[in-house]
């Protein structure tokens, strides 16, 4: 009696919380790993690059290490154009969320992907709208919201490019401004702004939840 | 060694405190603890099981967010004894929360290793840091009080098979 109420209730629960083990993790859990196994990852690399740079004088033009480029400089690059046009107070956007169908329409054409922009009203940002920008192979698109407390946030969007490796969810701070970004295949991005920490995994992780489906 | 060794842990984590917090920011603010704590301290673990070494690291934290928070464990289960359910089979995810919630937190976990984890006694003590012994007594405990609330019998006091 007692053995077989006991396969019952483990089934029951099983059956209650199994699916959670199913659900996307979120992005925030995706953490950064600790420095230091960067910098052993990095000289392991530079190790294997040298032996091989030794061993195979041909392969030197194209040292492994090159595989460490860091991501960091597509981060630096949202995190100044933050800087840049986020204090605008007349000319923060090219094109306002007033047209944001012909915003979105232009963008994608212009960077060459089709962009989605996240809807961040429940984190209390209403979008403003967007800009085209320079980057180092091409165009980069970049949409501003604010909140009612006229707080901006900016979230940067463009090709990878060559030299850039794939990257999880990470953090840095240039400055006053934070970044999360992430780079996949097809796409970086790379959200800034002047919050605190928490504020900014909040508002990221529902823009990677809305972009990542 | 590196976070990509925990990842696939994370649904474990998550499915465990689901049940063991009972809401879900509750329990995914636990899980992200955990895995941040896990990071700061993976130089500690050593090379065997990081299952049940990831569990300990959750233990820690859950009591740890326990005595912060001085939840009243009590009032739970004085509520839950005025609401009986009517059986195992009908019960649905609110029942079963409100019947975990009602056991002591330190008989929760073991039950919820045991059933969602398929977790051994060993597997349990290790993480949990407590005696075999103890992982015994409050499983069966914990499994009584779930089972009394969840399906609770008509008191059949002095009914004996006479033979």
């Amino acid at each position: 009696m007692s053995e077989h109420d006991d396969v019952r209730m483990k089934a029951l629960l099983k059956k209650h919380f199994d699916p959670v083990a199913l659900e996307p993790i979120p992005a925030r859990m995706y953490l950064r790993r600790p420095r230091w196994i960067g910098y052993a990852k990095a000289a392991m690399l530079v190790t294997v690059g040298l032996a091989i740079g030794l061993v195979l004088p041909s392969l030197r033009s194209t040292p492994p290490v090159a595989a460490t480029a860091s991501a960091a400089p597509f981060a630096m690059r949202a995190a100044r154009a933050h800087a840049v046009y986020a204090p605008e107070v007349r000319h923060p956007v090219e094109v306002d969320a007033a047209q944001q169908e012909h915003l979105v329409k232009w963008l994608s054409k212009r960077v060459g992907l089709e962009l989605k922009v996240p809807v961040l009203a429940p984190e209390g940002f209403e979008l403003l709208g967007g800009r085209l920008l320079p980057g180092p192979e091409g165009p980069v698109a970049q949409f501003m919201y604010q909140d009612s407390g006229g707080k901006r946030l900016t979230l940067y969007v463009s090709k990878p490019n060559k030299g850039e490796s794939l990257s999880a969810f990470r953090f840095v701070r240039e400055g006053p401004v934070s970044v999360f970004y992430w780079i996949d295949r097809d796409c970086g991005y790379a959200l800034s702004g002047e919050l605190d920490r928490a504020t900014l995994t909040r508002v990221a992780t529902s823009v990677y939840k809305q972009l990542e489906p | 060694m590196d976070y990509d060794l925990i990842v696939p842990y994370i649904p474990n984590l998550r499915r465990y405190a689901r049940a063991l917090v009972g809401d879900r920011d509750g329990a995914d603010d636990l899980v992200q603890d955990t895995l941040e704590r896990a990071v700061r301290k993976f130089h500690l673990w050593r090379p065997g099981d990081l299952r049940a070494w990831l569990f300990s690291i959750m233990h820690n934290v859950f009591v740890n967010q326990l005595k912060a928070r001085k939840i009243p464990v009590d009032l739970e289960i004085d509520e839950l004894i005025a609401a009986p359910i009517s059986s195992v089979s009908s019960a649905d995810i609110q029942d079963l929360q409100r019947a975990l919630n009602g056991l002591a937190p330190e008989q929760r976990e073991v039950v919820l290793l045991v059933a969602l984890e398929d977790m051994s006694y060993a597997d349990v003590s290790r993480a949990l840091g407590i005696p075999m012994g103890t992982v015994m007594s409050r499983l069966s405990r914990g499994r009584e009080r779930l089972r009394r609330v969840l399906n609770p019998e008509p008191a059949r006091p002095g009914l004996k098979v006479v033979t």
